[in-house]
């Protein structure tokens, strides 16, 4: 039998789920009509002065990036637990962890991307000023992958659980504050004129972090969840 | 004398010494919380800025200071039934949560009823009563994702890899708090400022903090008796007990 070599091997992950996801295209949209939805809200529960809009700009983002990264984190494996796949995966002589690293990038790209991406345009419905998005997109960059790492871990644990998505949520969301912190942290910043590149560094910081442990811990949480 | 205390890893051995140490510990804290609060509501001189209300530190600070020492209690057994794999571990952690949970609580339930004569507002987002609420979060998810998974074994090893990971993120989001909370620095009020504690005062809260550890003990003895009792329902030495055949 012969094995795959390890970079192709996770690049044969990546592909699979993309290829995945472009073929059920509105898993993905949903998850991206849903973050541009609740950001519109806020204006319409707030009132429409620009002043407003432009202080609650920066958490209404964030909080709304968490939940949306979050609604999508039911997908990242719950499919191939259930048809088997995670199991073949866990099999194979690759390491795990960097399997798990190649899912949440393929994850990220198609969940956490968007987001960054429609972020600036969301922005400048709440009327903030052209450097603060650019602070915007590059924190939601740093960040987006942060939550996807974290949510991973969460995903992987609630595995087959009953009420899941729920569940999902009360493990996952508390773990999101650092970055929901220093993400938002940084777009204020930046609208009140002040130096933005601590929280941004610190975003760095936690990403790599997040790099780290998060698969770690994940690859162990879906052996846990296989036994 | 060479005692064992790896003898007393196996839930048969455990249940009854914890059995036979509960009311041992029970007394102590009653006795420990007796002498607190006689200090503290007796002895202990008014404050000067505060008046009365100071004296729910007694209940407040030792209710705090073991939210978190109990989480990382919690944790490390959890991080022993991992390693190990002993299942006494993880029944412990897991009868220490909801102590952990209840101690949160109640310091996040006093802290809000001294803030209010003192600070005037029941609530300050503060950066430990944020990492408190956080912190109480995290125990509920804990229980919550326990409960959740009906196979006793991956409940266990699922809910402690939690413990683990929230283990690691307390530091990390009480300081994130503590930074964002000197960014936002509004009409909040500093607890660094207050000004040094008389001794009587330091003397009743650490006494209180004894009962509370004490209490700890005791209550989640009990529990992980209840938790024993229920996972080896099936086994030979439980239908032996007395108190099980009877």
């Amino acid at each position: 039998m012969n094995t795959l070599g390890l970079a192709p091997a996770l690049a044969t992950v990546v592909r699979r789920d993309l290829i995945l996801a472009l073929r059920r295209r509105s898993d993905v949209l949903t998850t991206f009509f849903f973050f541009v939805i609740v950001v519109s809200l806020f204006p319409l529960g707030v009132g429409p002065e620009p002043a407003t809009l432009r202080t609650i700009a920066p958490g209404v983002v964030w909080v709304a990036a968490l939940l949306a990264s979050m609604l999508a984190l039911g997908r990242l494996f719950a499919s191939d637990f259930s048809d088997g796949t995670l199991e073949q995966l866990v099999l194979t002589p690759q390491p795990l962890v960097l399997l798990v690293v190649a899912k949440v990038f393929a994850h990220w790209l198609v969940t956490g991307l968007p987001l960054v991406l429609i972020a600036p345009a969301l922005g400048l419905q709440f009327d903030l000023p052209a450097p603060a998005l650019g602070v915007m997109t590059a924190a939601l960059l740093l960040g987006t992958p942060c939550l996807s790492l974290i949510g991973a871990i969460g995903a992987a644990l609630t595995l087959g659980v009953r009420g899941a998505d729920a569940l999902l949520a009360v493990l996952v969301l508390p773990l999101y504050i650092p970055v929901l912190i220093f993400g938002a942290g940084a777009v204020s910043a930046s609208a009140a004129g002040m130096a933005v590149t601590g929280h941004l560094s610190l975003l760095g910081a936690f990403l790599l972090i997040a790099l780290v442990l998060g698969p770690l811990a994940a690859a162990a949480a879906l052996r846990i969840a296989l036994e | 004398m060479a005692l064992n205390v790896w003898k007393y890893a196996s839930p048969q051995t455990f249940y009854p010494l914890a059995g036979r140490l509960v009311p041992w510990f029970f007394t102590l804290a009653a006795v420990l919380a007796v002498v607190g609060l006689y200090i503290g509501f007796f002895v202990a001189p008014t404050d000067f800025q505060q008046g009365e209300s100071y004296r729910i530190i007694f209940i407040h600070v030792p209710a705090a200071w073991m939210s978190m020492f109990l989480y990382i209690v919690m944790a490390f057994w959890c991080a022993v039934g991992m390693v190990f794999n002993t299942r006494l571990s993880f029944m412990m952690a897991l009868a220490i949560a909801p102590t952990g949970a209840m101690f949160t609580f109640v310091a996040l339930w006093t802290g809000s009823l001294w803030g209010k004569p003192t600070w005037g507002t029941w609530w300050v987002w503060d950066a430990r009563l944020t990492s408190e609420l956080i912190l109480l979060f995290l125990y509920i998810g804990f229980m919550s994702l326990h409960a959740a998974i009906d196979d006793v074994r991956r409940a266990d090893r699922a809910a402690g890899l939690l413990a683990l990971v929230g283990a690691i993120n307390v530091p990390i989001i009480y300081f994130s708090v503590k930074w964002w909370n000197t960014l936002h620095q509004g009409a909040s009020v500093s607890l660094s400022r207050s000004p040094s504690m008389a001794s009587t005062m330091l003397t009743a809260m650490l006494v209180m903090s004894l009962a509370a550890w004490m209490y700890a003990i005791a209550v989640s003895f009990v529990r992980v008796r209840a938790i024993i009792l229920e996972r080896e329902s099936e086994s030979d030495w439980v239908h032996e007990l007395r108190s099980v055949a009877a």
